[in-house]
């Protein structure tokens, strides 16, 4: 009997096992990345940046070249790399904490220079790799073990939306918030990405796809209910979309 | 192209393309501004990279990414920008990445001030950054040695994989001085950088990347002890010094940078004075050249340790001296720079010392 292979895991990630928890989203993240570099052609002239967090150890993970950065500051690492390689593909893999947090500063001022770098943003609302602390993206109300009582507006602010925020960036290029809680949002999310670094590719400049993301064992919820809170509780305050898209029109049909 | 008369800020920064600079990222910060502010203009000029970054922190990841990727890559500061920088620096030591780093100091602590200093002299030689690590330091007295520094400090980087920094005090950045900036330097032979993440793993056929990160303790201390290992190499090839005087001198002066320019005019007057003063002048600060405080001659009786500084390099000379004679100490801090006649003020202090002994 002859047999086909209709599916393989993509080249885009080695074959080391991830090191993320029961039910969390970066695995489905970190496959889609990799599946659009290896169907893009571009896994052999990438580099990619590892930010601090959960996914600080990503550099075992994606099939390229890659460099880890000091917390928040991959952006900026980015942006060093992309000057003297402008003809290579860089992206930043980074969560809320280490992006909307300690952060802000390299990011901000990567999409107003538009860099022509790709970031992968994670939003998951926690700080997960220290244990489920409150992160700047952290919701109203809810409980973290530095907001016991649960998020207080009155001394802690709203939680920051980082895809609105920097639509108001005039180089920002290419925004896009995606979730990847079913399997057409999958899908979606996937588009949002292989967009993301098309942009890069044509040096259209900074692009950006925030993922709203789970983190089950500091929720306190099992996957699935994490799954249906990301949707019930997040994505109302988080709505998806494209915040940004300043590609030309005509540049989708190469 | 001959002797040419430059600021020293300038003369640093067109030392920098002559070394084989590729990217500039740096912040704007009193006395070095203008270090930048040449490289502007001509890093574009030159098709090379210059990056003016949101902050000291972005500018110093800038070059541990540009670094990563292979590239030389240059970026200055003064003083509280370098305490900025310490996390960048730590972690090219700690992924051994080369990179140059030019330190015009200013006064501190805090804010401090903007006047010449050399108070950062413990945030460079002793780290700074977290971890055990050390960043290869030189502390020039002249535009010419300095533009020479520069320029083999690539060089240094590249083949120590290691971070090197260029201090020196806000006057040296400021003043000019005819600068010959074509000599020829003794070069160190750059390894092919093989181990750059350079996005060329397709034509390597394996992927580089570029980490500090070791969670198992017994990994990360096999690592420390590779890098101890390359620290000690530059312990035993990289101590500078001059020695100015001291075949018969009674009192040895230890003074670097500016320090040692006034020292100089103070020996002078000295000798004049029939006192026998000399001098031991460290050109590089980490690794400390230990190795210029062995077999004194016996009429040394005094070590006087001068700075910009209250006894941070003095440490240094009690350690190379190890009890064998007493070590004196003066400076002025806060960015007053000591008169020649304060230093022979103070030598003659001591000596009379001395007669009342006898």
């Amino acid at each position: 009997m002859k047999t086909k292979r209709v599916y393989e895991p993509t080249k885009g990630l080695t074959e080391r096992a991830l090191s993320y928890c029961p039910g969390c989203t970066h695995g489905i993240i970190h496959k889609l990345v990799a599946e659009v570099l290896e169907e893009q052609g571009l896994l052999g002239e990438t580099i990619g940046v590892a930010s601090v967090g959960c996914s600080v150890m990503n550099y075992e993970f994606f099939n390229c070249d890659m460099q880890q950065a000091p917390h928040g500051r991959a952006p900026a690492v980015a942006t060093g790399i992309k000057r003297v390689k402008p003809d290579k593909t860089v992206f930043t893999y980074q969560g809320d904490g280490d992006l909307a947090s300690i952060g802000m500063a390299e990011v901000v001022h990567s999409a107003h220079r538009s860099e022509n770098i790709t970031v992968i943003f994670v939003n998951n609302a926690i700080y997960g790799m220290t244990g489920g602390q409150m992160a700047p993206t952290t919701l109203i109300g809810q409980k973290t073990s530095t907001s016991p009582e649960g998020r207080n507006q009155l001394t802690t602010g709203l939680p920051i939306r980082v895809s609105e925020m920097l639509a108001t960036i005039p180089g920002a290029t290419y925004l896009e918030r995606v979730s990847v809680h079913d399997p057409k949002h999958v899908r979606l999310a996937k588009k949002a990405i292989q967009k993301a670094f098309d942009v890069q590719t044509k040096k259209q400049g900074f692009s950006m796809i925030e993922f709203i993301s789970t983190c089950p064992v500091n929720w306190g919820m099992t996957p699935t209910d994490s799954l249906a809170w990301a949707v019930d509780s997040m994505i109302p305050y988080y709505p998806l979309g494209v915040y940004k898209d300043a590609t030309k029109p005509g540049d989708d049909d190469a | 192209m001959g002797k040419v008369l430059m600021k020293g800020n300038e003369a640093m920064a067109l030392a920098a393309i002559k070394g084989g600079c590729d990217a500039f990222y740096g912040y704007p910060i009193t006395p070095q501004n203008e270090l930048p502010e040449y490289l502007s203009k001509h890093m574009p000029l030159q098709g090379k990279v210059f990056v003016q970054a949101e902050s000291e922190v972005a500018a110093i990841n800038m070059v541990y990414g540009a670094a990563g990727a292979g590239a030389r890559v240059l970026t200055s500061s003064s003083s509280p920008g370098i305490a900025l920088k310490q996390e960048g620096i730590s972690y090219m030591a700690g992924s051994e990445l080369p990179g140059v780093i030019i330190n015009v100091m200013r006064g501190g602590p805090g804010l401090g001030g903007i006047q010449p200093s050399q108070a950062d002299y413990n945030q460079i030689t002793r780290g700074g950054g977290n971890g055990d690590y050390h960043v290869l330091s030189f502390a020039p007295e002249s535009l010419q040695e300095t533009v020479n520094i520069v320029k083999e400090s690539f060089s240094l980087a590249d083949y120590y994989r290691n971070p090197v920094m260029i201090a020196v005090d806000g006057l040296i950045g400021q003043m000019m001085e005819p600068v010959e900036l074509d000599q020829e330097i003794n070069e160190k032979v750059s390894p092919e950088k093989t181990w750059a993440a350079n996005g060329e793993s397709a034509k390597r056929g394996k992927i580089n990347k570029i980490v500090s990160l070791s969670l198992d303790p017994y990994e990360l201390e096999k690592h420390n002890l590779k890098l101890q290992k390359k620290y000690h190499e530059m312990i035993a090839n990289e101590q500078r010094y001059e020695s100015i005087l001291t075949a018969d001198a009674e009192i040895i002066i230890v003074a670097y940078g500016t320090m040692a320019r006034i020292a100089r005019t103070a020996i002078k007057s000295l000798r004049e004075e029939g006192i026998k003063a000399g001098m031991i002048r460290p050109i590089s600060i980490w690794p400390f050249p230990s190795r210029a405080f062995k077999n004194l001659p016996t009429t040394v009786k005094t070590l006087l340790a001068v700075e910009m500084s209250l006894g941070q390099m003095r440490q240094d000379v009690v350690l190379s001296i190890n009890g064998q004679l007493p070590v004196e100490f003066y400076g002025r801090a806060g960015g007053v720079v000591p008169e020649a006649s304060e230093i022979i003020d103070k030598v003659k202090s001591i000596i009379g010392g001395h007669k009342n002994e006898n």
